[in-house]
């Protein structure tokens, strides 16, 4: 059974690109094999870094400020829904304005459809669907004193895009000090400028170690 | 001559593949109707084994929910475990048996399917001996089955030709674990990893092979762990490695002897644990003297730094882990690869401990028990070995049969095609073997498969190979059959018969039983459940190396898997093997060997100048006999793709997505290219799922291993071509 305080984290830098999420949220007994998340590639030709996208449950979510039918429902513990049949008029204002690219819209049934964080789950006392299966942990499900105790990397969840503060119920596991992370193989063969640097001084958790320990 | 009477488009048309995305019925019919029954079993693919509850209606499994207690996966689920459960409903489910006409197959009863086998095999010992039939078994199945098809091959057939696909898995790995440590079992369970302050990953692409595994090594590394990954290519696992050590293919052995070097001499050795505990150090100590940082980056096209490095990080680690998988053993120096990384671990003393030593991760379902129980050509049943006196006489006692009437060992995988193809083997039966798409030299196979003058096939979907067959025996799913596999750390776990197979398919080990009845064998087989063949195979494995004596299933069940050695009733089970630095060769004490670099079969030359190597992708298993027909694991990853490197790609001239002709001296495919800068640009790529015109393993090398007799799928040569679409 889950905690009071479980919340749901997300840590892209562990997200090995498996799709499990994506494939597992399918089988939802509501979702009747549509996914409400997806999976990023970010840059394939150059890294094979991905990322999970599920809701991040914004405090004053723009999809629902943007929606002009009102059907966009924030409930109580914070989860951002998706809209509600009767009054989803399909015009894609939410998907526009998410700043996180999360909200899709479905032609075959004319409505906005995405993430609730399993709300048919969590409300029967089971984790998310995604945080379940995820292989790799990048999506975890528990306490912020748990995830804070195992793990290195710590959770944020403000956010700044452009002028615009956001604040989210999901929190972003970020490593403290990491700038930019360009990878090419290259960089680790015989003859390249830069042979001495060894991943150690670019991981993320390395860092985040070396700033613990200072 | 086993040919196929259709064309490819015919056969698809009929038994696919075909793309199923639903539950049968559709994602809207069992949802409403009636409670499902949550079965708790485990996944049918890799060697993790995770566990997971089949949700069943109306004898269908219809989903999943994840099993949160299994200790291993907790849960956890890579895509093929999430979508596994799409088989047993799935149109291309074989429901009878068939047997080949001049328009593809016919539906016939299981009396013609099985009577035509049997009669075939006499028939072909009859002409041209009892060796002249070859039986092929799967590292997918169960231990009972995996018992069972040896038992059957020499008791009921009588050849000594069986062998079965592990043969193309790890059994380089399992031969060099025998050789220095005298036991072929992983050393440790995974719950060690998370504890090791060092973790080793070389050639395994974990992240997509053994996707839960991520957590355990991620796990490490908040505790503080540095991970080392050795890979020709940045994989997943090591986009966020501590050192990454892009390995040129098929030199693994002098980067191994180039680290120990360092470690030599820089003193990050356990001198104390050399001495009581290992013998055969000093010629390693010798050999490695060669291997300075500069040679081993000339060879191994890792730089020196990076080597040292290496060094570094595990020399001294107060704990470490060394892992591998097919990377290093699907080599013509498969055994010396593993042997000379083993010499790494047995050096600084750190194995048998929490957190300390080794293993190989294991690819197949079942890829630890698949080679324990005697379905190998050189093995008997406990992992007992087919020449040595005393395990045959005490194996034909437990058989009631004659010493003399046991055969010796047989060929291995890949020679059993050779033999075909020499006109000496003449008949075959397989069962969950779809040779055609895995064996190296497909052309050379199918050519192999065409001049059989019987093959017998049993499986649940029609493969590539088995539409081939005269006789298709429609077998059962892993979900379809109670039993055990042994999990790539040497863990037997139970697996639970959540539904019956379909329409008129049978049970694997009642097909097998009939057989062996008609073959007049029937004696020996007089097993009414599986239950009855476990507790066969833990009785023959008494006072062997792989000793499941003390095991039940309702034991198995209570403890969610059970860890051999374990030899009586009140025995725990054995998670980690080597305590108190104690090996298993009879004097204790394990051995380093002492192995100078030798070049792949095929090198690189000016007129292949470019390394080619295979491997998986994380949406698909094996042949893809049974990923390649579930939807959402397709579109994951619709086709082979070519790796290669944007410096590459711009020699060639190639974009993203641009068709390639890849060729070596077997063969050539088109396929798109994929340009990426997570591969070494003197190396391509392809992922080895699919049949056909784009199969990689037209390309690679049936080159094998002096030894364990495993193939070269991971280095040949081959050159480019751009592909002008006209």
């Amino acid at each position: 059974m889950i905690g009071a305080d479980d919340q749901f984290f997300i840590d892209p830098s562990r997200c090995i690109g498996c799709e499990s999420c994506v494939l597992a949220c399918m089988e939802c007994d509501t979702h009747r094999g549509r996914s409400m998340i997806h999976l990023e590639f970010i840059d394939r030709s150059s890294t094979t870094q991905t990322g999970p996208v599920v809701c991040m449950h914004c405090e004053d979510p723009a999809c629902a400020k943007v929606c002009p039918a009102d059907a966009i429902k924030q409930t109580e513990d914070g989860i951002v829904h998706s809209s509600i049949k009767s009054r989803c008029i399909g015009c894609s204002n939410c998907v526009l304005a998410c700043p996180f690219g999360v909200p899709h819209y479905v032609a075959a049934i004319d409505q906005m459809v995405k993430c609730d964080m399993c709300f048919d789950r969590t409300s029967i006392g089971k984790k998310p669907m995604c945080a379940t299966v995820c292989p790799s942990q990048a999506l975890f499900f528990g306490s912020v004193e748990e995830v804070t105790r195992i793990r290195t990397e710590r959770p944020i969840q403000e956010f700044q895009f452009g002028g615009q503060p956001l604040r989210t119920k999901v929190k972003m596991m970020t490593a403290p000090g990491t700038e930019l992370m360009d990878v090419d193989i290259m960089d680790f063969m015989p003859g390249a400028e830069s042979t001495m640097v060894d991943i150690a001084a670019l991981s993320v958790w390395t860092e985040g170690m070396e700033v613990l320990n200072a | 001559m086993a040919i196929p009477t259709l064309d490819e488009a015919q056969y698809i048309e009929k038994f696919g593949p075909h793309l199923n995305y639903e539950p049968p019925g559709g994602w809207e019919a069992h949802r409403q109707t009636g409670e499902a029954t949550l079965v708790k079993t485990h996944c049918c693919f890799c060697g993790v084994q995770c566990g997971i509850q089949l949700k069943v209606q109306d004898n269908k499994v219809i989903g999943f929910e994840p099993w949160e207690e299994f200790p291993v996966n907790h849960g956890m689920l890579c895509p093929k475990g999430v979508k596994r459960y799409l088989q047993n409903e799935h149109p291309d489910r074989l429901l009878s048996p068939l047997v080949r006409t001049e328009n593809g197959f016919a539906e016939a009863s299981w009396d013609e399917a099985l009577g035509r086998t049997a009669s075939a095999i006499r028939k072909i010992q009859s002409e041209h001996g009892p060796d002249s039939f070859a039986i092929l078994g799967g590292a997918s199945m169960t231990n009972e089955k995996a018992y069972m098809i040896g038992k059957f091959a020499r008791v009921a057939v009588k050849t000594a030709n069986i062998d079965y696909n592990g043969r193309l898995c790890m059994v380089s790995a399992g031969a060099a674990n025998k050789m220095a440590f005298g036991v072929d079992r992983a050393a440790n369970p995974w719950s060690d990893i998370p504890l090791a302050k060092a973790v080793m990953l070389s050639g395994t692409n974990l992240g997509e092979c053994f996707p839960i595994l991520t957590d355990y090594v991620w796990r490490a590394r908040d505790n503080g762990a540095k991970i080392i990954v050795v890979d020709p290519r940045m994989t997943p696992i090591a986009r966020t490695a501590d050192l990454f050590l892009p390995v040129r293919p098929g030199r693994d052995s002098a980067l191994a002897n180039g680290i120990l070097h360092v470690l030599i001499e820089r003193g990050w050795i356990d001198r104390k644990f050399i001495d009581a505990h290992t013998i055969d150090f000093d010629r390693v100590r010798d050999l490695v003297k060669r291997y300075t940082p500069a040679v081993t980056e000339r060879i191994s096209g890792v730089p020196a730094a990076s080597v040292v490095r290496a060094a570094e990080i595990w020399g001294p680690a107060e704990t470490s882990m060394l892992l591998h998988a097919r990377g290093v053993e699907h080599q013509v120096k498969g055994v010396e690869n593993c042997l000379t990384y083993i010499n790494l671990v047995l050096a600084t003393g750190r194995i048998g401990k929490p957190g300390s030593g080794y293993g190989t991760i294991t690819g197949q379902g079942n890829g630890q028990g698949g080679r324990e129980h005697g379905q190998r050509c050189n093995q008997l049943p406990g992992a007992r070995d087919i020449e040595n006196p005393a395990h045959r006489e005490f194996i034909a006692e437990f058989w009631n049969i004659k010493e003399s009437e046991l055969p010796h060992t047989g060929l291995t995988a890949c020679e059993i095609f050779d033999a075909i193809e020499a006109g000496k083997i003449k008949g075959l039966l397989s069962i969950s073997f779809n040779p055609l798409v895995s064996i190296p030299d497909a052309n050379r196979t199918r050519a192999a498969l065409d001049k059989l003058e019987f093959y017998g096939c049993i499986d649940f979907f029609l493969s590539e190979s088995g539409r081939h067959a005269d006789v298709v025996l429609a077998g059962s799913l892993q979900e379809e059959d109670e039993g055990t596999v042994t999990t790539g750390e040497g863990r037997c776990v139970r697996l639970r018969k959540s539904v019956t197979p379909p329409g008129n398919a049978r049970v694997d080990w009642e097909i097998i039983k009939d057989l062996a009845q008609r073959l007049e064998a029937g004696d020996h087989f007089l097993y009414s459940m599986s239950e009855d063949i476990f507790r066969e195979l833990a009785a023959a494995s008494k006072g062997g190396s792989a000793d499941y004596s003390g095991m039940t299933y309702a034991k198995i069940e209570k403890n969610m898997g059970i860890f051999w050695p374990c030899p009586n009733w009140t025995h725990p089970g054995t998670p980690r093997l080597f305590e108190g630095g104690q090996f298993h060769h009879p004097d204790g004490k394990a051995r380093f060997h002492a192995f100078e670099y030798r070049p792949p079969a095929e090198d690189i030359d000016s007129e292949y100048p470019i390394f080619f190597t295979s491997g998986r992708v994380v949406s698909q298993y094996l042949t893809g006999n049974q990923t390649r027909r579930i939807g959402d694991l397709v579109d994951q990853y619709p086709e082979p793709l070519c790796e290669m490197h944007p410096l590459l790609a711009a020699k060639l001239g190639v974009q993203d997505r641009q068709p390639v002709r890849v060729i070596t001296r077997r063969g050539e495919i088109v396929v798109p290219a994929q340009v990426v800068k997570t591969i070494r640009p003197d190396t391509v790529f392809v992922p080895y799922h699919w049949p056909g015109k784009k199969s990689a393993n037209l390309l690679t090398n049936r080159a094998l291993d002096p030894i364990s007799k495993i193939p070269e799928y991971k280095v040949c040569a081959c050159r480019i071509e751009k592909v002008v679409q006209s």
